[in-house]
């Protein structure tokens, strides 16, 4: 379950993705990628400035009020990476964040499966003792 | 190193049905009877200084809350009581040290000053104030034990998203706190406060028999012949030690340890989570709402604080108006009352219930390690993710320009992206298996071990989902 691989079977490809920051909320907040994808973020500051860092990449966008900053990246990394902002922009900023997900979501999957073997390891214990 | 093994330990008021045997009682190290260590436990030098440093940190906290920068991440009130003591809380003091915390916590610090006349007990043999016994009920409410803890643990919920960002609301809450506790140590007997309304002591004491300390007597026969019960008159927290029979109540201030004319006390290192094994105390009710509480609240705030839902927080963070008024009701309906209902229903699915409250009660014990792991879990997010915060508003407390020993310019934000997710799943899966060991060892039959385990999978896998979906 842990180390079983998971094949994606996806050519990388272009993606764009137009992201509107206001009252501390990014809009929208879930971006999605394949591994190796070429992705462009605009970010636009609809009322006060705010930023956009990418835990894990290099990217990190300024925005000033009413203004639009861009960037592209190769996705190189898989995973679930928290984006958030990076010009303090309100007592909400600490966690005005949002999500980028490359590839699959194989960390989810795979702690769902070891919870799901766990309780069933639990459930032999029972009738094990019971027997 | 000298090894010793605890003696069988008093029976609390329990009833009948529900007292059994220490099922196995392992070995300990008695920290407190090293010879380097001993003065650590019997001077009280030591842990005054500790006390004396959280003092002087909880007033500047204060101040900086209500005089510094009005931006909550260039606030050291902010930073440090919800990032940096609120991480500690969670992943040293109390997996590690059980309730220690409140060994060092400075809040009842002033009351107790003036009620013993004196900065260390016994400094004179008259008590300032009432001394009267805290109240069972407060009219039909019942407001000892837990009770108040958990109403005000579930209430915090409703103004977290304001509390947590707002420098000036968390400087007159800890100020407020601090005069309640005060004013209450003036009228009622030993840590009143502490004990039935601090969340925080609730919280502490609710997952400190997990910890791999305690607090013991060596040999309970001494104390029965001991008429005078030195160690609970000395105790600021009401304990008498020779009756506990886990971590929940003892403050570990070692004042027991300290006075004790048999030497009969000891601090002593132990296996993780021994309580759980060894005791057989059930919760009372007022710990089994607070457990659920407590679940329901970690679960809440995970979504709120850590989901992408920007909507979700600023309703919450509007107090007053109606989309705060909805975030209340859905928050209130799903933390105070799904999640406990979800757990009664579990335990119903497991069989009869013999008294409904009885029951929940005396299969709640589950609910502590899964708690703690949800509770660790959450934080791991929490706080990485912030941590690069706290090195700045060292360097400038109150958010004014000020840059001391260099800190406020240094950026240290370590790359925890994909090591973070690993360990709240390594994390969780701990506590379902071992909410599934108490569980099994709880149950009275195997299919309310088995309802039990499934109520810590649906938990497990709801914080799973909000945590790395």
């Amino acid at each position: 379950v842990v180390f079983a691989p998971f094949p994606t079977l996806t050519l990388p490809t272009q993606r764009s993705y137009s992201v509107a920051a206001k009252d501390t909320t990014f809009t929208p907040a879930v971006l999605y990628a394949n591994p190796g994808d070429t992705v462009t973020i605009r970010l636009t500051a609809k009322d006060v400035a705010h930023g956009l860092s990418i835990d894990g990449y290099p990217v990190d966008l300024h925005a000033e009020p009413g203004q639009s900053a861009s960037v592209t990246f190769v996705a190189s990394r898989a995973g679930v990476f928290k984006f958030r902002c990076s010009i303090a922009c309100g007592n909400l900023h600490p966690f005005m964040t949002g999500r980028f997900e490359v590839g699959p979501n194989l960390l989810l999957l795979r702690a769902a499966a070891l919870a799901v073997l766990a309780a069933l390891f639990g459930a032999w214990k029972v009738f094990a003792h019971e027997a | 190193m000298k090894l010793n093994t605890v003696s069988q330990p008093a029976q609390p008021r329990q009833e009948p049905a529900e007292r059994g045997p220490r099922q196995s009682i392992s070995r300990r190290l008695s920290l407190s009877r090293q010879p380097l260590l001993r003065p650590l436990f019997t001077s009280r030098v030591p842990l005054f200084s500790a006390r004396a440093i959280t003092l002087a940190g909880f007033a500047l906290t204060i101040l900086a809350g209500l005089f510094g920068s009005v931006v909550g991440s260039h606030n050291f009130a902010i930073i440090f009581v919800w990032i940096a003591w609120w991480t500690l809380l969670k992943l040293v003091f109390i997996p590690l040290g059980g309730r220690s915390w409140c060994a060092v916590c400075p809040i009842p610090m002033p009351g107790e000053w003036l009620g013993q006349r004196g900065i260390f007990p016994g400094a004179s043999p008259c008590k300032f104030g009432l001394g009267l016994a805290w109240p069972r009920r407060l009219g039909a409410l019942p407001i000892s034990g837990s009770w108040l803890q958990a109403g005000g643990f579930l209430m915090v919920g409703l103004f977290s998203a304001v509390t947590l960002t707002s420098p000036r609301l968390t400087g007159w809450v800890l100020l407020g706190i601090l005069a309640l506790a005060f004013g209450l140590s003036l009228v009622f007997e030993k840590r009143a406060f502490c004990n039935h309304l601090c969340p925080i002591g609730g919280f502490t004491g609710l997952y400190a028999p997990a910890a791999p300390v305690e607090l013991r007597v060596d040999d309970r026969a001494i104390c029965a012949a001991h008429t005078e019960k030195t160690c609970y008159d000395h105790c600021p927290w009401g304990v008498y030690i020779a009756a506990q029979q886990d971590n929940s109540a003892c403050g570990l201030c070692m004042e027991c340890l300290r006075v004790c004319p048999n030497d009969n006390v000891s601090f002593n290192l132990r296996g993780f989570g021994r309580d759980f094994v060894e005791s057989r105390r059930r919760l009372r009710s007022d710990e089994t709402a607070l457990a659920l509480v407590m679940l329901g609240c970690v679960l809440s705030f995970s979504i709120l604080f850590l989901g992408p839902w920007g909507g979700l927080r600023t309703a919450a963070y509007a107090v007053g108006t109606l989309p705060w008024a909805l975030y209340s009701a859905v928050y209130l309906a799903f933390a105070g009352l799904a999640v406990p209902g979800l757990y009664a229903l579990a335990v119903r699915l497991g069989g009869p219930l013999q008294g409904f409250a009885r029951t929940l009660n005396r299969f709640a014990r589950p609910l502590l390690p899964l708690g703690l792991a949800t509770w660790v879990a959450f934080t791991i997010s929490f706080a990485f993710a912030k941590i690069s915060y706290v090195l700045p508003v060292i360097g400038d407390p109150f958010g004014v320009g000020w840059n001391l020993f260099g800190l406020a310019t240094v950026h240290f934000a370590p790359d925890v992206s994909l090591v973070a997710p690993l360990a709240q799943a390594a994390v969780l899966l701990i506590g379902l298996l071992w909410s599934g060991r108490v569980a099994r060892q709880d149950a009275d039959t195997p299919r309310r071990a088995l309802a039990l385990q499934g109520y810590a999978l649906a938990i497990t896998l709801g914080m799973v989902w909000v945590l790395m979906s």
